[in-house]
C-alpha cells in the first residue's frame, strides 16, 4: 500500500513537473522574456527597448506573449532571468549587462527546456549554454567609417578623436581601426586623442581646448553623435566652419535622428549606425527554432555608413532613432 | 556641605608605614605654553609625591587645564622639562604618557558606552586577556573586587551611572600600573553618595602609593580629601601649600588674587526690586507636564523674584523648568503670564513671552562650538528678530563688545570661537546671549557648575542685580548653599514631583535638606 | 598688506593657493594659456574665445552646485549624493515643455520661462523629498540621496518617454551659448547672479547663521528657538533649485538629453568642491566663497590636463593626485601642524621682542 502511495506521488509530481517546465502553455501563444539593459541608458538603448516592445509586447500580432524586465545590474538580471524560468517561458532574450555570471542561470534554463537567445552583447559561457546571438560588429563599424573617411582623399587627415569610456565594447571596436590607420599611413596624424566618457560637454572642452592651444585639424572622430554634437558645439563658438565642403569634417555613430538631420543639412559628414533594430533578426531565429531548423550561433546584424551627400528623408525617418 | 568625609578620616591615611610620603614622582619644572594671543603657561612648576592627593586649583583660564593637557601629551610644551622618578621624559601623545604611568580621566568619560565593563578595562591594550572572553571577565571581577568597585564585568558600559563610569576608568588606569593619575572634574556630575564612594577608591589608590592630581571646583571637597593643595593663577605658580596651612578663605583669595567678598553678605547687599508691580505674578504654570516623565507641577515666579528648584540630581527640577520653556514635549497643563494664558509649545513660543532659559548642560545644550564668540551671543536675539532681519556685522559687534566687557569674559576677541573658551567664560557667553534679549524671566540651570569660585560669584551677584531691576528669576544649582543665598522662595523636588515649597526663614540648608529627605 | 594678513589662516587661503599653483604652473609652461581673443561664433555672433572664458563657461553648472550642496553640508552635516539626477529630471522636464508633442522641435512649443518655473517646481519636490527624510525622518544624507540617486535617471526618462529628443530653436541655445550682440557665454552670467543671490540671501537673511548653527550643535539651536528640521529642509529645497537652474544650462547647450549621461558623477565634484574650500564635510562652519572657488578650481585643473594632453586612461589618475594632495593639505592633522609652527614662530618672535625692550 505504502509502495502505491510512493508511486503515485511520484507520478503526480512528475506530470506537475512537466507542465510547468515544459511546452506551450495553454493559449498557444509562444513566451518570451527579454531582459535587456534600462533604456535611461542611451537614446541607443531606448530604440533598442522600443523596437523589442513592438515585436514581443502587447498587441503585437505574432503570437507572442512577452515579459519585459530592464537594468543597468548583473545581478537584478540574473534574479530576473530565474523568475522567468520558473514562470516557465519558452524563449529568453538577453542582452547582459556584464560578460560574467551567468553561467548557472543559463543551465538552469537548459535544464528546464528554455531557449535562450543573446542580442545585443554576448556573454562569457560556453557556446552551448545558448542557441545563437545576434550582435553587432563594432569593430565593422569602426573600419566602414574609417573607410569612409579615406575615401574622401584629403592630402593629409589631422585628427580629433574623442573616445567613448574607456574599455567599452563600442569604443574599443571604433578606436581599433582609427588607431590602425593612423599607424600605417604618414598623412593621417592623430592631433588629439581623449576620452570623453560619452559625455558630450566633456567633448567640448577638449575640442575648446585644442581650438585654444592653436593646434590645427581637419576632422573630428567621435565615437557616438553626442559627443560629436559636443565637439560641434565647441566648432561653432570658435566660428569654425564644418560639414560638407567646409573647414571640418565631423564623424559620429549611433545615428540618431537629429543627428541625421545635422547630416542632410550638410552640418556633419558622416554617421555610423550601431544597430539598435533586433527585433527582426530575434523573431526570425524563433520562429526557424519553432520549425525545428537550425539557427547560426552568431548573427551579425548588417550596419550601414551614411554620407551627408547621399542621405534622403526616406533614411532619416526610417533609421533614425 | 553635608556628607563631607570628615578630613579626620582623610588625615587616617596620611601617615602611613613604609611609603615615602616625600619621595617626588613627578616633577614639572619651568613649563611654558603658548597659544595665539595667549600666554596660558608661564614658568609653571609642579611636583607630586608618591601617594598624595594633590588639589590643582586655579580659576578659569589659569591654566589648569593647559598644565594637564601638557602632561598628558595633549598638548607639547613650548618649554621646560618633565620627570618620572627623577628622569626626564618626553611626553608628545596621550598614548606615550599612559606609557610612562600617567593616566587621566576626564570629566567627560572617554569609555565606549556600548561595550561591556570588562571590555572597557581592557580594549586596546597589550596582552592576551582581550582575546579570552571568560579570562577577561574573570580578571575584571577581581580587579573590581579589590577595588570594591560595584559593578558587574558584563553589564554593558551605558548601563552603569556616571559615577560607575568614572571608577572604571579608574580602575582601568589602576590596572595599567599608572603612577599618576589626574582626575580633571570628576565629581561634577556625581551626586553626594556617589561622590563619597569616589573617595574611598581614591584613598584606597593612595594607600597603594599612587599620585593623584585631583582638579575640582568643590571646595569641600579639595578638603575632604586631598593632602597639598598647587595654586596657579594666570598661567603663573601662586604657590604649593599643606592643605593643614592653607585656610579656605585664604585658598580662595589666592584663587582670585585679592581679598574676596564674604559670600554670605551676598544676600545682604542686594536691593529688593521696588517697583510699583512687585509682589506681582506675572509668571503661573499650571498642572504643567512634560514628556520628559515628571508628576503635573504648579509654579509661579512674582516681577522681581528670585526662585529656586531643588533636590537631588534626577529629581526632575530641570525637567520642570524645560518644561516651562517648552524645551521638552508639553503634554499636560497650561502657562500664563500676567494672569493671561499663553502657548508654549517650542522654545521660540516661551522667547517671545519673555522667557530666556540657560540649560544645565552647556556644551550640549548651550554653546555652539565652532562659531564665535559674537555669533553665540547675538544668537537669541537675532531669532527673536527674525530671519529675515540679520544684524550687520558693526550691530553684532558692538553687542558683543557690551557684553565681553559688562560680563568680564576672558577672549582673545569676538571672533574667537567659544569652544576654546574656558568652561566658566562659555558660561558668561551664554548668560550674555540671553541678557542680551531682555528677558522678564530668565531661568538658570546649573548656572555655576563646573566653573571656579570668582565666576561663580560674579554670576550670583548678577543675578541679584538683575532681580532688583525687576527681571524675575529661577535659580537651580546642586549647591543648596548658592541656593540660600540667591533665592527667596524654593520648589523641592524629590522622584519627580513637588515635594514642597519654602520661603523666608525656611529657606535654609538645614530646612531644605529635611524636606528634600521627606522628613 | 592688512587684506592680505587677514586672508593668511583664513578658510580660502587653501583653494587660492591650489589655484595660484595652477596658475603659475600654466604661465611657465605656457603663457598663451591664458590669453582671451574676442572672436565671432558660427552664428556671426561675437564670443570670448580662450581657455578662461572655457574654464569659467564650463565651470558655472559646478559653481551653481556648489552654492547649494555648501548649504547641505552645513546644515545637515552630510552631502546630498542626488544632484545628477536631480540635474536629469530638470533638463527632462524643461524638454518635456518645450517639445510639444514631437521629438525634433526647431521652434519651442511653450514658453521657456513655464519650462523652467516647472523644472524649478520638480527640482523642489526633489528636494524636499531629500530633506523630509533628511531632517524630519532623520535618516542620514548619503542614505537619504541615494534613493534619488538609483531612481532619478528612470523618472528623467520616464518623463519624456525615454524619447530622443533634438530642440533646435536658437533661442533656447543662448543659456547654453551666448547672447547675440553680448559676448560673455551666458552661463558665466547665470553663475555669477546665482553667486550674488545668495550673497544677497546670506547677507540679508540669517541662513547662515541657522545652517550653521543647526549642523553643529543641533540641540543648542533648537533652544535658541531655531526649528532645526525646517533648516535642513530648506536647505535642500535650495540646493533643487540649483538643479534646476543647472539643468537648464545643461540641456540649452546642445538642445538634446541624454538621461544616463547628463551631469553624470557631478555630484562628487561638487562635494569634492566643497572640501577643497576647506570647508568641513561634517557640517557646521562654512565659507561660501572657498566653496564656489572649489569649483572652478576642478574645472581649472581638468582644462590643464586636457592642454597639455595627458592621455585619456591616465586622465582620472592625474586628477586624483591633485585632488589627494590638496585634500591633505586641508586635513586636520596639517592644518593644526601649520598652526602650531605658526605660533611657536609668533612666541619667538614675541620673546625676542620683549628681550629688545
Amino acid at each position: 500500500m505504502k509502495r502505491v502511495m510512493a508511486l503515485l506521488l511520484v507520478a503526480v509530481m512528475a506530470i506537475a513537473c512537466f507542465a510547468a517546465c515544459g511546452g506551450k502553455k495553454s493559449d498557444g501563444k509562444i513566451h518570451v522574456g527579454v531582459i535587456n539593459n534600462d533604456p535611461s541608458e542611451s537614446g541607443y538603448r531606448t530604440a533598442n527597448v522600443n523596437d523589442l516592445k513592438a515585436m514581443f509586447g502587447d498587441g503585437n500580432t505574432n503570437n507572442y506573449a512577452g515579459q519585459f524586465f530592464y537594468s543597468l545590474k548583473n545581478d537584478e538580471q540574473i534574479e530576473a532571468a530565474k523568475k522567468m524560468i520558473t514562470d516557465g517561458v519558452d524563449y529568453l532574450l538577453l542582452s547582459a549587462a556584464d560578460t560574467s555570471g551567468w553561467d548557472g542561470v543559463l543551465k538552469d534554463a537548459k535544464k528546464a527546456g528554455v531557449r535562450v537567445i543573446l542580442f545585443d552583447r554576448t556573454i562569457d559561457a560556453s557556446a552551448d549554454l545558448y542557441e545563437s546571438s545576434v550582435v553587432s560588429d563594432m569593430a565593422k563599424e569602426g573600419e566602414m567609417a574609417v573607410a569612409w573617411l579615406a575615401s574622401q582623399n584629403l592630402a593629409e587627415y589631422n585628427i580629433i578623436h574623442i573616445q567613448g569610456a574607456m574599455g567599452s565594447a563600442a569604443q574599443k571596436g571604433r578606436t581599433g581601426a582609427l588607431d590602425k590607420k593612423v599607424a600605417d599611413n604618414a598623412n593621417w596624424n592623430m592631433v588629439v586623442q581623449q576620452t570623453a566618457t560619452w559625455d558630450a560637454n566633456e567633448a567640448t572642452k577638449i575640442v575648446a581646448s585644442a581650438i585654444n592651444a592653436g593646434k590645427s585639424f581637419n576632422v573630428i572622430y567621435a565615437e557616438n553623435d553626442g559627443m560629436a554634437q559636443g565637439a560641434v558645439k565647441a566648432l561653432d563658438d570658435a566660428g569654425i566652419s564644418h560639414g560638407v565642403g567646409k573647414d571640418v569634417i565631423i564623424l559620429g555613430f549611433d545615428c540618431n535622428e537629429w543627428a541625421l538631420k545635422e547630416l542632410k543639412a550638410g552640418n556633419w559628414n558622416y554617421d555610423g549606425q550601431c544597430n539598435p533594430f533586433q527585433a527582426q533578426y530575434l523573431h526570425d531565429i524563433i520562429q526557424k527554432l519553432e520549425k525545428g531548423e537550425t539557427v547560426e550561433k552568431q548573427i551579425i546584424m548588417d550596419e550601414k555608413g551614411f554620407d551627408a551627400t547621399t542621405i534622403t528623408d526616406e533614411d532619416v525617418k526610417k533609421y533614425g532613432i | 556641605m553635608s556628607g563631607v568625609v570628615p578630613v579626620a578620616h582623610a588625615r587616617k591615611y596620611f601617615f602611613r608605614d613604609g611609603m615615602n610620603m616625600e619621595k617626588e614622582v613627578l616633577k614639572a619644572r619651568n613649563i611654558y605654553k603658548s597659544f595665539p594671543g595667549v600666554k596660558a603657561l608661564q614658568g609653571v612648576d609642579f611636583t607630586l609625591r608618591e601617594g598624595e592627593i594633590h588639589a590643582l586649583m586655579g580659576e578659569n583660564g589659569a591654566g589648569k587645564s593647559t598644565l594637564i593637557k601638557v602632561l598628558t601629551g595633549v598638548y607639547t610644551k613650548d618649554e621646560g622639562n618633565i620627570c618620572l622618578d627623577d628622569k626626564e621624559v618626553s611626553i608628545h601623545s596621550p598614548e606615550a604618557a599612559q606609557k610612562v604611568g600617567i593616566s587621566t580621566v576626564y570629566q567627560e568619560i572617554s569609555l565606549c558606552p556600548n561595550l561591556t565593563v570588562a571590555e572597557n578595562l581592557y580594549i586596546g591594550r597589550d596582552g592576551k586577556i582581550w582575546k579570552n572572553w571568560r579570562s577577561m571577565n574573570k580578571a575584571a571581577k577581581q580587579l573590581l573586587e579589590s577595588l570594591d568597585i560595584p559593578a558587574e564585568p558584563t553589564e554593558q558600559l551605558a548601563n552603569c551611572s556616571i559615577a560607575i563610569q568614572q571608577m572604571v576608568a579608574i580602575a582601568r588606569s589602576v590596572d595599567m600600573k599608572c603612577k599618576v593619575l589626574i582626575l580633571d572634574e570628576p565629581t561634577s556630575s556625581l551626586d553626594e553618595n556617589e561622590v563619597q564612594k569616589l573617595f574611598g577608591l581614591m584613598l584606597d589608590l593612595k594607600k597603594r602609593g599612587v599620585g593623584i592630581i585631583f582638579v575640582t571646583h568643590f571646595l569641600d571637597q579639595v578638603y575632604a580629601v586631598c593632602d597639598r593643595i598647587t595654586v596657579l593663577r594666570d598661567g603663573k605658580l601662586v604657590g604649593e601649600y599643606l592643605i593643614s596651612e592653607l585656610p579656605r578663605v585664604q585658598l580662595v583669595s589666592k584663587m582670585l588674587g585679592k581679598d574676596m567678598d564674604d559670600l554670605s553678605d551676598i544676600k545682604s547687599i542686594a536691593k529688593k526690586y521696588d517697583g510699583e508691580d512687585s509682589g506681582k505674578e506675572i509668571f503661573s504654570a499650571h498642572e504643567l507636564q512634560s514628556n520628559a516623565d515628571i508628576k503635573p507641577f504648579d509654579m509661579s515666579v512674582k516681577k522681581g523674584e528670585i526662585n529656586g528648584f531643588t533636590g537631588l540630581l534626577g529629581s526632575g527640577r530641570s525637567e520642570c523648568v524645560r518644561a516651562v520653556f517648552g524645551a521638552d514635549k508639553v503634554i499636560g497643563g497650561y502657562l500664563d503670564k500676567n494672569g493671561k494664558r499663553i502657548k508654549v509649545k517650542k522654545p521660540i513660543d516661551a522667547m517671545k513671552s519673555g522667557i530666556a532659559y540657560l540649560p544645565e548642560d552647556r556644551k550640549n545644550d548651550g554653546i555652539i562650538g565652532e562659531l564665535s564668540v559674537r555669533d553665540n551671543i547675538i544668537l537669541a536675539l537675532q531669532v527673536l528678530k527674525g530671519p529675515f532681519r540679520p544684524f550687520s556685522k558693526a550691530e553684532a559687534q558692538k553687542f558683543a563688545e557690551e557684553y565681553i566687557n559688562l560680563l568680564d569674559i576672558k577672549t582673545a576677541s569676538a571672533d574667537t570661537p567659544i569652544k576654546s573658551l574656558s568652561g566658566g567664560n562659555q558660561q558668561k557667553v551664554i548668560l550674555a546671549r540671553w541678557l542680551l534679549t531682555h528677558p522678564e524671566y530668565l531661568i538658570l540651570d546649573e548656572p555655576t557648575r563646573g566653573i571656579d569660585v570668582g565666576t561663580k560669584v560674579e554670576i550670583q551677584k548678577l543675578v541679584l542685580q538683575l532681580a532688583s531691576e525687576g527681571v524675575s528669576v529661577t535659580f537651580i544649582s546642586s549647591e543648596i548653599d548658592e541656593m540660600v543665598r540667591t533665592c527667596s522662595r524654593l520648589i523641592v523636588m524629590r522622584d519627580r514631583q513637588k515635594v514642597g515649597e519654602l520661603s523666608g526663614d525656611d529657606v535654609s540648608q538645614q530646612k531644605i535638606m529635611s524636606t528634600i529627605a521627606g522628613d | 598688506m592688512k587684506i592680505f594678513k587677514k586672508l593668511i589662516g583664513s578658510q580660502i587661503m587653501l583653494p587660492l593657493i591650489a589655484l595660484l599653483v595652477l596658475v603659475l604652473f600654466n604661465l611657465i609652461w605656457d603663457p598663451s594659456f591664458f590669453a582671451i581673443s574676442l572672436g565671432a561664433n558660427n552664428a556671426g555672433d561675437p564670443i570670448l574665445k580662450g581657455n578662461l572664458v572655457t574654464i569659467f563657461d564650463y565651470g558655472s553648472e559646478l559653481a551653481i552646485l556648489a552654492i547649494g550642496m555648501t548649504l547641505v553640508t552645513a546644515a545637515s552635516g552630510g552631502q546630498d549624493i542626488s544632484v545628477g539626477a536631480t540635474i536629469a529630471i530638470a533638463g527632462s522636464v524643461i524638454l518635456r515643455i518645450i517639445r510639444g508633442n514631437e521629438v525634433n522641435v526647431d521652434t519651442m512649443k511653450a514658453p521657456l520661462i513655464v519650462a523652467f518655473i516647472a523644472a524649478v517646481v520638480a527640482t523642489m519636490l526633489v528636494g524636499a523629498f531629500n530633506g523630509a527624510l533628511v531632517s524630519f525622518f532623520k535618516v542620514p544624507p548619503m542614505v537619504a540621496t541615494l534613493i534619488m540617486f538609483t531612481a532619478g535617471r528612470s523618472i528623467a526618462g520616464w518623463i519624456n518617454n525615454y524619447d530622443n529628443i533634438y530642440i533646435g530653436d536658437p533661442r533656447f541655445k543662448i543659456f547654453g551659448g551666448v547672447v547675440p550682440g553680448f559676448p560673455v557665454p551666458t552661463a558665466i552670467i547665470i553663475a555669477l547672479v546665482c553667486m550674488i543671490v545668495i550673497a544677497l540671501v546670506l547677507k540679508f537673511t540669517t541662513l547662515g547663521l541657522y545652517a550653521q548653527s543647526v549642523g553643529i550643535n543641533e540641540k543648542s539651536a533648537k533652544l535658541n528657538g531655531i526649528n532645526p528640521i525646517f533648516v535642513k529642509f530648506l536647505t535642500f529645497v535650495l540646493l533643487g533649485v540649483c538643479c534646476a537652474v543647472c539643468g537648464l544650462i545643461q540641456t540649452s547647450r546642445l538642445g538634446t538629453i541624454n538621461y544616463s549621461n547628463i551631469s553624470l558623477n557631478i555630484e562628487m565634484d561638487a562635494i569634492l568642491a566643497v572640501a577643497l574650500g576647506g570647508n568641513a564635510l561634517g557640517g557646521g562652519k562654512f565659507n561660501m566663497a572657498s566653496s564656489v572657488l572649489g569649483a572652478y578650481i576642478i574645472q581649472f585643473l581638468t582644462v590643464t590636463l586636457y592642454k597639455l594632453d595627458v592621455p585619456s586612461t591616465a586622465i582620472s589618475a592625474y586628477k586624483a593626485v591633485v585632488v589627494i594632495i590638496l585634500v591633505v593639505i586641508s586635513s586636520p592633522v596639517v592644518t593644526k601642524k601649520i598652526k602650531e609652527m605658526k605660533s611657536r614662530r609668533n612666541a619667538k618672535e614675541a620673546a625676542r621682542k620683549a628681550g629688545v625692550e
